[in-house]
């Protein structure tokens, strides 16, 4: 009794012994968590340490396998997301949920429409309400702008609204920072912390370190499915806070010591690529740049900015209005995509699911996409099923996949595994040049270690990268020279042995456009 | 064949089975409602497997069946429905007919000959989906329903208006239909006016399908394009020409699915000859989970049902039982083929993390 009584006096939100497994897989384990009201609780672990699993829990969208859940003292089972709203907790998710051709009060009220007595939407009083929501948050929106005509920050601004809009007290943000560059999220901790006086209570799940350590006035630490420690910013550094992620010793990614060579291996001249929309502006802009035998290339940059466009380009799978692509010295300007792979050109893509994989196909058909031409695992117009299974054990082994055999579909790895099966198929062909997209988003420390290494050795073996990444310190850490994408263009050209990730975040904002050094 | 891929055989045909036996209890249950007595009507229907006659007419029925399902199949690996097998089929029986017709070439050429023609035709009449579909992005769906329709109307004017041999004043026979075909372009009988020597072309086909698909690099491209073509596109396989490629393929296919009728039975072009035989090849490829193998044995039990319905009638059982029974295998297997790839793609993602934490 004392402890229930101890719980409505103390906590916003308690939960005590959550299990959570999937099949085959334990996602959650004796999780335990208290959340003081009026406070923002971070809830910090690794990609893939049950983060999101949990909120998910919290949020009604799945049902613990054991475990209480309780809310301003009261233990609740939230069956789905309208339970725990009705309760009132909220998410912001990491992708926004926004109509883009609706406007910004049309997307707050969607599904929670207030209409008047005969029967039609009430904007006045949407609006009315709105405006108050928004004079607590201190940001201030054209009420009637398309939701289209903001930028990342606002548009997450307008999700806050929309779950407080709701009635949510307890907000869930879920990697609010991971779309935000250095200044928005400075912004978005401003919005929270008013949040928090007003007597809101936020929980905030990242794993940047740095913006919890400075924002946040709890931490919960998350490691492999259960909770390892509970401390606060007073208690804990940056190193401890890591440690207590990792469980151990962090994987560094430096490595500077390298012989970049004369040779240049790609090199990209002022090309340009139209714009999706016809009539609008172009996606690259008069681009430039040269990866040399031995060199990594960073490129740094908001997404969106034109990075995939780059790859695209290099690869062959848009066409250039202007400039010239050319590899190795050669002109590949109009070489068709796979005559460029067959020259030498890899890719590790920017999604692995959407353009890596063969989810439902067995692993030694995925290490074989894309080396259809190569001669030890094909004859004439036949593949060599042997050939080829031999070719996906090798991989597999090489780079470390865990996985039964090269028999199993694609989808029953986990995303580590599943990225690493990818750079092992883009690295298998030995190639000159690689275009490495997010080489180790979404995988465990493990696996990032595992590729970093990768990359490192092939690079001492004269491989050209060229690294795109939202991981700045991946990118600080790897680069020889990093690229700052803006707007279609490169607006600065940084030394790495000099950047800082705070640096990048301004030039990556388009607010300085350093001339190239 | 190892444990691993006898389990996936095994879960692959499940479904089949199991659709086939959900048919069989749900019409059971509409023959008790109407007052007949299942028990008699299966017997009847599946007694009459010992007749040779029987299996022969199955046979005979399975093999247009084979290929237009081997024509539906290779749209599905590339993620494209064939609606339009029927059209396709339509428009090449027509021009079969008459090209084939009016020239005159020793038996095995004029044969090959014919084929050649059907599958032009075929193809043209796919390719007119695949170029919408590449060009204009019209979903093939649509494009191929809409194309059956001026199929069978074009196909039914310009047969009436200028094939019709009433019309040349040559046939004052009842029978509305072209010109015959020279001996020539007949195909052989394998069992004298019983079992039409095309089974062995459908059997042909279905073999190829199976190297092609599985055992080159174009089916592999193909294949990936269908899984993901993001992925096949990154790659530099260009999903549009895989798709344009397999809508000419598709239709080749379709272009053959009449022949058995033309070539090997009527030979002459009439209304309603091989109807439905393309739209069927739906049904059968979807039942044999477009594997060549599955197709085979699904061609053979819908054309043993199509064959075996008649005796129903001799019991007083309206055949039509067995049309509503089709009807039931399809749905059934569209629904159990989802339940089964979820509780499988589940068994096995358990069984791979299980060993993986077993190894570490």
């Amino acid at each position: 009794m004392s402890e229930q009584a101890q719980a409505r006096g103390d906590f916003a939100v308690e939960l005590r012994g959550i299990t959570k497994t999937f099949p085959g897989v334990i996602a959650n384990h004796d999780v335990n968590l208290s959340v003081r009201p009026g406070t923002i609780h971070a809830i910090v672990g690794e990609n893939g340490a049950g983060k999101s699993t949990l909120m998910k829990t919290l949020y009604g969208m799945h049902q613990p396998d054991e475990g209480s859940i309780t809310v301003d003292g009261v233990t609740r089972t939230f069956r789905s997301p309208t339970d725990a709203i009705a309760a009132g907790i909220g998410m912001v998710h990491q992708h926004f949920m926004l109509a883009d051709n609706l406007t910004i009060t049309e997307n707050i009220i969607l599904g929670n429409e207030p209409v008047t007595s005969r029967g039609r939407i009430d904007f006045a009083a949407a609006h009315a309400r709105i405006g108050a929501l928004m004079s607590t948050l201190g940001v201030d929106f054209d009420l009637d702008a398309p939701v289209s005509s903001l930028g990342v920050g606002q548009r997450q601004r307008v999700e806050i609204l929309k779950v407080l809009y709701r009635g949510a007290r307890i907000l869930i943000l879920d990697e609010p920072t991971a779309v935000l560059v250095p200044q928005e999220v400075i912004e978005l901790f401003v919005t929270l912390k008013r949040l928090v006086a007003e007597g809101a209570t936020v929980i905030f799940i990242s794993h940047k370190l740095d913006e919890v350590l400075a924002n946040c006035d709890e931490i919960t630490v998350i490691r492999q499915g259960t909770t390892v420690a509970h401390t606060s910013p007073r208690e804990t550094d940056r190193r401890g806070l890591a440690e207590l992620m990792v469980g151990g010793d962090l994987p560094d990614p430096s490595g500077r010591d390298t012989h970049v060579r004369d040779s240049v291996l790609l090199e990209v001249a002022a090309i340009d690529v139209a714009g999706t929309a016809v009539g609008s502006k172009l996606a690259l802009d008069q681009v430039s740049l040269r990866v040399r035998s031995g060199e990594i290339v960073g490129i740094a940059g908001v997404e969106g900015n034109g990075q995939f466009e780059l790859c695209e380009a290099i690869l062959g799978l848009v066409p250039t209005v202007r400039g010239s692509v050319s590899m190795d010295g050669r002109d590949i300007s109009h070489t068709p995509t796979r005559e460029r792979i067959n020259a030498g050109l890899s890719y590790i893509p920017f999604d692995r699911h959407r353009e890596g994989l063969l989810l439902d196909a067995p692993l030694w058909e995925n290490t074989f996409l894309g080396r259809e031409d190569n001669r030890r695992l094909t004859s004439g117009l036949f593949t060599r099923r042997r050939a080829i299974e031999a070719d996906s054990r090798a991989i597999i082994d090489r780079f470390g996949v865990r996985t039964p055999s090269e028999q199993v579909p694609a989808f029953a790895l986990s995303g580590g595994n599943q990225q690493k099966l990818v750079v092992g198929r883009e690295m298998a062909s030995d190639p000159k040049v690689l275009l490495a997209a997010h080489p180790t988003r979404g995988v465990d420390v493990g696996a990032q270690a595992a590729i970093w290494d990768e990359l490192r050795h092939a690079r001492d073996n004269g491989l050209g990268v060229l690294l795109v990444s939202a991981d700045l310190e991946e990118l600080i850490g790897l680069s020889d020279t990093i690229l700052v994408m803006y707007d279609g263009r490169i607006t600065a050209q940084l030394d790495p042995a000099e950047a800082t990730p705070e640096m990048l975040g301004t030039y990556m904002t388009g607010e300085v456009q350093g001339a190239r050094s | 064949m190892n444990r691993q891929k006898l389990q996936r055989v095994l879960v692959t045909s499940a479904s089949s089975v199991l659709a086939i036996i959900v048919a069989l209890v749900i019409c059971a249950v509409i023959l008790l409602i109407t007052g007949k007595d299942p028990v008699k009507a299966y017997s009847t229907l599946f007694g009459a497997a010992g007749e040779t006659k029987v299996l022969q007419g199955m046979f005979n029925r399975a093999t247009p069946l084979m290929i237009s399902a081997a024509a539906v199949a290779i749209g599905f690996k590339m993620n494209l429905f064939n609606i339009g097998v029927e059209g396709q089929m339509r428009v090449a029986l027509l021009s079969t007919a008459v090209i084939g017709g009016a020239v005159n070439l020793p038996a095995p050429l004029h044969i090959a000959f014919c084929f050649v023609v059907a599958m032009a035709t075929g193809a043209l009449w796919s390719g007119i989906a695949g170029w919408l579909k590449v060009k204009r992005n019209v979903n093939e769906v649509i494009s191929t329903i809409m194309l059956n329709f001026i199929a069978l109307s074009v196909v039914a004017w310009s047969f009436d208006t200028f094939f019709r041999l009433d019309k040349e004043g040559e046939s004052t026979s009842l029978l509305v239909k072209t010109k015959d075909l020279p001996r020539s372009a007949w195909f052989p009988d394998l069992v004298d006016r019983r079992l039409n020597g095309m089974l062995i072309v459908a059997i042909v086909i279905l073999i190829l399908f199976w190297v092609l698909v599985w055992k080159t690099k174009f089916g592999f491209q193909l294949r990936a394009s269908g899984a993901n073509s993001g992925a096949a596109r990154a790659t530099g396989v260009n999903p549009k020409r895989m798709i344009f490629i397999s809508m000419l393929i598709s239709g080749a296919l379709a272009g053959l699915v009449g022949m058995r009728a033309l070539m090997g039975d009527v030979h002459a072009y009439q209304n309603n000859l091989a109807e439905q035989q393309g739209f069927n090849g739906i049904a059968v490829a979807l039942l044999g989970r477009n594997h060549p193998v599955g197709i085979f044995f699904s061609a053979l039990l819908f054309g043993f049902l199509g064959e075996a319905s008649g005796r129903l009638q001799l019991e007083d059982i309206p055949k039509e039982i067995v049309t509503i029974m089709t009807g039931i295998i399809v749905l059934a297997v569209v629904i159990i083929n989802e339940a089964v790839k979820r509780w499988d793609d589940r068994r096995i993602q358990r069984r791979a993390a299980a060993m993986v934490e077993a190894v570490s």
